[in-house]
This record gives structure tokens, C-alpha cells and sequence, in this order.
């Protein structure tokens, strides 16, 4: 009725295609979720121990917009502990209301009307969506398996064009659980600087990489002065609830994604920013914990989609697994429904996550392997199934 | 790959759930169904492992299972220190763990009986009247809120959305 009030552009972005699945699986009872974006961990105890301790003792108000400066402090050290990367606290790092925001302010700051930004896909559902609503033109260029979804010089250099201001990549990847190294960077660095463009990296998941280091492209040469890095405590901390993120980058940029974080949001919650002091001060061997676990499950996943016959990319960072269902003959959506209502395990059609990710599903190993386990199980079952229906089919049975 | 790293990894999985399969296992550390299960024949020979057990919370059985742990005061033996006096008390089957401590006693005696009267009198008929026993403290477990790393209580259940992006 109201609909006339909501704007245009609001009404033409399209709906998460994970809202439709969320929406199917919340009326279902007893269905083992593969389909959850968040660590199974609770924050570690002595984390939650810290923000309690912080607001008994009356810490609730206002802090600075550009977060508390313990904070951006201890986030400069831990770029330097782990990137050797040299960011001032004071005019350089931003703490913001997780991730999400990092990426909506980023946008907002740096895109003018006509302005081009390239999004690999699959990619997580917000950037596409975030940059159309800063203004900018979603150019999405798509990653292959062949390649390990990593985005290659040809297919970058193949979409710019005289518009192209910003090219946004995230690596370790949700959906797909994709890594990059040192040298498949450093081609993409190349291009970046030579087409003066701005990168915009979104490295939340940079913690949970199972094979080699995780290398921030803000460490390359030359690209420091035209990287926003991004990063948070949601996965890594398990803090998804707490909405702590970070942007780390020059300074002008900082300065401006700071205005507008201080007409729209104020400041991030203190306590969370008094929680991610704590993780950041006493929390990294419950962090490698975590990661020792996870890579754990990761490796039953892929172990358990190979011997059912599913050919799967090996994710080497996240906590997502990304097999390929088009042996079945179905699609990502038909896949996932039907073995949604045929056998309770939720998982997330590719397709949520771009045209790119159509024939996939993404599965997320952030549960238990008894969960894990039984769901593998069920999946098999069905995938087996899909396969004797499609056999008669062919055979004209 | 490295064999003692190996098995200390299938150590730390088998400790958290022991009916967890041989395959299982097998999937999480990249190696073969069979590797896992000579490794663990081996560990079973060299006494690493010693039993397969189930952690209860027997309150909720219903049983009438009493726990108490009794700190014991020992005067030592030449030459054998305290592993004589030791052994005398772990053979009762009624003692369940064991241990040589330090502090303000020796040893600390966990024993478990049918009753608070069945315990109080395995101490004082069967333990304090021991040789080189010189005192007991018996300490009775009125509540478990936490053993081996799980909480009794309803714990952190999932509270998660079911699907986020």
C-alpha cells in the first residue's frame, strides 16, 4: 500500500537469494544446517569475561567515531605481527560496525554516479548490492574452477574500461573457500597500479587459511597507498554477534569513510570494542585452536563429497566447501531444495552468490563432525538417488 | 608424515569421542581407514591407551552412585617413597583414581561407593587404619558442574540462524 514511499532503487535490488531458503528451512523441524555463515564456537569465555567486566564497571557510552584508540592500536600492532604492515592508529584505521559496514562505507566514500566497480563472482551477497547502492556500476566479471576461483589478469584486464574506479576481492572467499598466494597476486597488483585503480579487500576470513600464510595485498609493493583493507573479529574471534569490523588504508580515505560513520552510525558498541581488545591482547591460541579444528572437518568434507562421486574444488581458507552438483542434472536450487525437503540438510544454492555459482552448492563445516557426518550421509543418499532417476531417465525407464 | 605427530593427533581425537570410527578419523587427519586402526593396535599394545570409557552423569541415570575424594597424609618408606602405601590403597576396588600430589597432603583417593555410610566406612575401616597412613580428609562431591571438559548443566546449546549468508 505503502509502496510508493519506498525508493526506486531500494525496490530494483534484488532480494538475497539465501532469504527464500531461510524462509523454507525456519518452518522445518530437525534440519542438520550447512547453511550458516557464522562460526559454531561461542566468542571464547575470556573475551565475553572482558566486555562483561566493561560494562559492570559502567563503560556504555559514545566512544570516538573512529573506534576506541586501545583499539585501532592494537589493530596496528597485529597488521605489523602478521603483514609487517605499518598503519597509523590515529588517522589510519577505522573500527566499524562489523565488516558489513567497513564495505558500505568504503563504497560510499570513494564512488561517484558512473563510477565502475568490478566484483568477481561467486562472491558474498552484499558487495554487488552495496556498491549499485553507493551509486556505483557492478561490473561482474566470473571466477573459475579451472583456475581455483582465482581471478586471473586476462579476466580482470578484459572488464575495465575508462570507468572503472574500484575492483573488489576477497580472498580467503565465501562461497567458495578459495585462497591466493604471493604470485597469483602480484599480476593483479601489476594491472591495479598501472590502471590506477582502487582495491577494495575484504580479508575477514584471513585467519582461516589451512595452507601456507595469508598475504594482504596491502603488502605488496606499491599497493598500500591504494588498498582499503578490510577485516573484523566475526570469524576469526567468533564475535559475529559483537558487529566489530575494521578498514586499515591511506588516510584521506580513512578520514572520509570516518565522516560518514559519524552522521550514520556514531560509533561501533563499546563493548564489543572492549571484547575485541581482549581477543586481540590474549585470544590468538583459542583462534589457532579453532582453526586446527576446522581444518579438521574441512578435510572430512572433502574427503566425504570426493567418495560419493561430487567433484570438489579443495577450499583452502574459510570455512566453506563448494562441490559441484551438476552430475546430478539438477540445479543449484533444485538440488538444494529437494534435499532440503527430502532429507533435512540445508544447504545454499551457488546461485545465491551469483550466476557464477550456479551447479554448485556451498556447504559450511562450521558444525560438528557428528553433524557433519550425518549430514554427508544423507546428502550421499540422495545424490544416489538423483543419479538412478537420472540413469532411468536416459535409459527411457 | 610424520608418525608421532600422527598419533598424538588420533590421541586427541579418540580422547574426546572414542566411538568416533576408524574412517572418520581417518577422513579429518587425510590418511587411510587402515593407518588409523594400526596406529591405534600399536597404541593399545604400548598401554597409551589404556580403556575405552563413557562419561555419565549418572545423577541423571537415576543411580545411587556417592563420589568422594580423600586427601591422605602419608609417612614415606625408605627407599620406596610412597609407591608402597600407594599400592596398598589402589588395589581396593573401590578406589577409583589415585594420584601423588603436592601441597598440604600426598595423595588424593577418589572412591566411589552405593552410599555416604558405605564410603565413610571404607575410609575409616579400610583406609586411615593403614600403615604410613598418618591422616584422612574426606571430601564429599555434592554437585558436578563440569568433568573432562563438559558441562552438566545445559551448557551453550546452537542458537544460530539457521541460514545466514
Amino acid at each position: 500500500m505503502s509502496k510508493k514511499f519506498v525508493a526506486r532503487s531500494v525496490d530494483l535490488l534484488p532480494p538475497s537469494g539465501i532469504r527464500k531458503f531461510f524462509d523454507i528451512v525456519s518452518q522445518m523441524e530437525d534440519v542438520i544446517s550447512l547453511g550458516v555463515g557464522e562460526p559454531d564456537f561461542a566468542t571464547p569465555w575470556k573475551i565475553r569475561e572482558a566486555a562483561i567486566y566493561s560494562i559492570e564497571h559502567g563503560y556504555t557510552t559514545y566512544t570516538s567515531n573512529r573506534g576506541l584508540p586501545e583499539l585501532r592500536e592494537e589493530i596496528a600492532r597485529y597488521l605489523t605481527r602478521r603483514h609487517g604492515l605499518l598503519y597509523d592508529p590515529a588517522q589510519e584505521i577505522l573500527v566499524t560496525v562489523g565488516v558489513s559496514q567497513a564495505i558500505d562505507l568504503a563504497l560510499r566514500a570513494v564512488l561517484s554516479p558512473g563510477d565502475e566497480v568490478i566484483v568477481p563472482q561467486p562472491s558474498f551477497v552484499s558487495y554487488g548490492p552495496l556498491a549499485t547502492l553507493a551509486g556505483g556500476i557492478v561490473v561482474n566479471v566470473e571466477l573459475k574452477e579451472e583456475s581455483r576461483f582465482v581471478l586471473q589478469p586476462e579476466e580482470l584486464e578484459s572488464c575495465l574500461t575508462d570507468r572503472t574506479k574500484v575492483l573488489f576481492l576477497s580472498y580467503p572467499n565465501n562461497p567458495t573457500g578459495a585462497i591466493i598466494t604471493r604470485q597469483e597476486m602480484e599480476p593483479l597488483a601489476e594491472l591495479i597500479k598501472r590502471h590506477d585503480l582502487l582495491l577494495i579487500t575484504d580479508e575477514v576470513y584471513s585467519e582461516l587459511t589451512y595452507e601456507g600464510k595469508h598475504v594482504s595485498f596491502a603488502e605488496l609493493p606499491g599497493m598500500r597507498e591504494r588498498t582499503i583493507l578490510l577485516n573484523g573479529f566475526s570469524k576469526a574471534f567468533s564475535m559475529t554477534g559483537w558487529r566489530i569490523g575494521y578498514a586499515a588504508g591511506p588516510a584521506d580515505i580513512i578520514g572520509a569513510m570516518v565522516k560518514i560513520a559519524q552522521y550514520a552510525t556514531m560509533c561501533p558498541p563499546i563493548m564489543g570494542q572492549y571484547a575485541a581488545i581482549e581477543g586481540l591482547r590474549s585470544a590468538e591460541a583459542d583462534v589457532e585452536a579453532m582453526v586446527k579444528e576446522y581444518n579438521r572437518r574441512r578435510k572430512l568434507m572433502l574427503n566425504g563429497f570426493r567418495d560419493m562421486g561430487l567433484k570438489c574444488f579443495e577450499p583452502r581458507g574459510a570455512f566453506y566447501i563448494f562441490p559441484s552438483i551438476k552430475s546430478t542434472g539438477l540445479t543449484s536450487e533444485e538440488f538444494a531444495e529437494g534435499l532440503l525437503r527430502e532429507y533435512q540438510v540445508a544447504v545454499v544454492p551457488g546461485s545465491a552468490f551469483g550466476s557464477a555459482g550456479e551447479g554448485f552448492i556451498r556447504c559450511s563445516y562450521a558444525s560438528s563432525v557428528t553433524a557433519l557426518s550425518e549430514a554427508l550421509r544423507r546428502i550421499e543418499e540422495f545424490v544416489n538417488k538423483e543419479r538412478r532417476a537420472g540413469n532411468r531417465a536416459i535409459s527411457g525407464a | 608424515m610424520d608418525d608421532s605427530q600422527l598419533k598424538l593427533d588420533v590421541l586427541e581425537l579418540i580422547s574426546q569421542n572414542s566411538r568416533q570410527s576408524s574412517e572418520t578419523i581417518g577422513s579429518m587427519l587425510n590418511v587411510d581407514k587402515e593407518t588409523v586402526e594400526r596406529i591405534i593396535k600399536q597404541l593399545e599394545r604400548e598401554k597409551v591407551i589404556l580403556k575405552y570409557s563413557a562419561l555419565i552423569d549418572w545423577d541423571k541415570a537415576e543411580s545411587d552412585k556417592v563420589t568422594a575424594l580423600i586427601d591422605v597424609r602419608v609417612d614415606p618408606q625408605r627407599e620406596v617413597g610412597f609407591d608402597k602405601v600407594a599400592r596398598r590403597i589402589y588395589l581396593f576396588p573401590e578406589v577409583k583414581s589415585l594420584y601423588l600430589m603436592s601441597g598440604t597432603y600426598d595423595l588424593s583417593v577418589l572412591v566411589e561407593g552405593h552410599s555416604l555410610k558405605e564410603v565413610a566406612f571404607f575410609v575409616s575401616n579400610r583406609l586411615a587404619t593403614l600403615e604410613h597412613v598418618v591422616s584422612t580428609t574426606t571430601h564429599f562431591i555434592l554437585k558436578r558442574y563440569k568433568e573432562d571438559g563438559v558441562v552438566f548443566e545445559d551448557g551453550e546449546s546452537d542458537k544460530r540462524m539457521v541460514v545466514t549468508p
